[in-house]
């Protein structure tokens, strides 16, 4: 791959990857949601999730021609070689911070699908605009858990405040574009991410307010896990995840 | 024996959604393309959602359907664009899920979406009441939401618009 191909290589891996071990920890929740109707959102959440960064990874697959698929990209590579967003393998806590955290990703991954379905690149375009549909629906439902516990009872509002707290350090990482970013930006098919931040801090904000929540002051944040450097979670995700393929590498359904 | 295009899809109405059986492929507008050339026959289909696990039952149907009907070279292929939305259901298939049970998609998919859209309103399938409530925006497959009459008091699936 040239530099152009492997700069768009990397891009694809990380929305494949973020929605891919996002998936993965909402998979979790099955069978351990607290309410049943819950337990079915988190669910077809994380089969959303799964699904595109399937089409993601397959993009990413036929782009560096070696023969990977979005299974192999998805099984056999390690910790370093995963291009996700920290805040995504932030471990589940109770359901007030998997539902900060996932508000807090549904309201960077909308505007940047939407950005994306205008990419020049067709392939990008197509999967934005197919995934943007559903994410629609991820925003609108994360958004009203927020300001119901927020502004629920005295218990639910300190739980999703400290969720948020504790969260804040890992938002900044999707927001500020690195040199793939701006590779991308300036060939028409990435997003522009400055666009992002804006619609990510209306909406945040918005929603926030209504929640009767204080948001964080600003502070230092995160960084790394677009550029493969991971927290010590990563590891414990694949290992789970990629148990079954690596040890039996020839199963099949 | 080369058959025509129109009896290929007539001999894919055999092949339904696994997950809400009343309807077939066409019926649920995901059937793209049927096209007979020297190579066999190529169907194009095209998922609902990015998710969508049915996808490789669809797949498998559509191949034994064929073969059933002595066509041996089948290969079937995904297409993305233009994304599905519920406006491809055809009328024969919002009628037979009213009549299963399911309310069908109301309103046009396209809809301006708001921080907080309201559905339109969504008709009990069941008594046709207008006085129903949404308890679930997700159901048990990922295109349907749950919902509950307030005056048959019955809960019921909502095909939800995408
Ligand atoms: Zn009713």
């Amino acid at each position: 791959m040239n530099t152009r191909e492997q700069q768009q290589f990397e891009y694809l891996l990380r929305l494949g990857d973020s929605d891919l071990i996002l998936g993965q920890r909402l998979s979790a929740w099955l069978g351990h949601a607290p309410v049943l109707e819950e337990e079915m959102a988190t669910g077809n959440v994380a089969l959303d999730l799964v699904g595109q960064a399937r089409s993601w990874l397959s993009l990413a697959g036929e782009l560096e021609a070696q023969g990977r698929d979005a299974d192999r990209l998805a099984y056999f590579r390690d910790a370093f070689d995963y291009r996700n967003v920290l805040i995504t393998e932030r471990p589940n806590g109770d359901y007030a911070y998997t539902i900060m955290r996932q508000f807090l990703f549904d309201a960077y991954h909308y505007p940047l699908l939407q950005q994306l379905s205008g990419s020049a690149h067709e392939g990008i375009r197509e999967v934005a605009a197919k995934s943007v549909k559903e994410v629609e629906y991820h925003v609108r439902r994360s958004s009203e858990w927020v300001i119901r516990m927020g502004d629920g009872t005295q218990e639910s509002h300190q739980r999703i405040q400290a969720a948020l707290d504790d969260l804040w350090m890992y938002t900044g990482e999707m927001l500020t574009p690195d040199d793939v970013d701006d590779a991308l930006l300036e060939a028409g098919v990435g997003a522009d991410l400055e666009q992002v931040a804006w619609s990510w801090h209306d909406r945040v904000r918005a929603v926030t307010e209504e929640a009767t929540l204080t948001l964080p002051d600003e502070s230092w944040m995160q960084q790394g896990g677009k550029q493969g450097r991971h927290t010590e979670h990563l590891g414990y995700i694949l290992a789970e995840m990629q148990h079954l393929p690596r040890s039996y590498p020839d199963a099949r359904w | 024996m080369v058959a025509s295009e129109a009896q290929i899809r007539e001999w894919l109405t055999q092949v339904t959604d696994p997950e809400i059986p009343v309807l077939t492929i066409e019926d649920l507008g995901i059937l793209r393309d049927v096209r007979h050339g020297k190579d066999g026959v190529t169907v194009t289909i095209t998922p609902t959602y990015s998710g969508c696990p049915a996808m490789m039952a669809i797949r498998m149907e559509i191949v034994r359907a064929l073969r059933e009907q002595g066509v041996e070279r089948v290969r079937v292929e995904e297409v993305l664009s233009p994304a599905w939305t519920t406006d491809w259901l055809s009328q024969d298939g919002r009628a037979k899920l009213l009549a299963y049970g399911i309310a069908p998609p109301a309103g046009k998919a396209q809809r301006k979406s708001a921080l907080f859209g309201e559905p339109d309103t969504v008709a009990c399938p069941q008594c046709g009441s207008e006085r129903t409530s949404r308890t679930s925006e997700f159901g048990s497959t990922a295109c349907k939401a749950m919902y509950r009459c307030e005056d048959c008091l019955e809960p019921f699936d909502y095909f939800k618009c995408i």
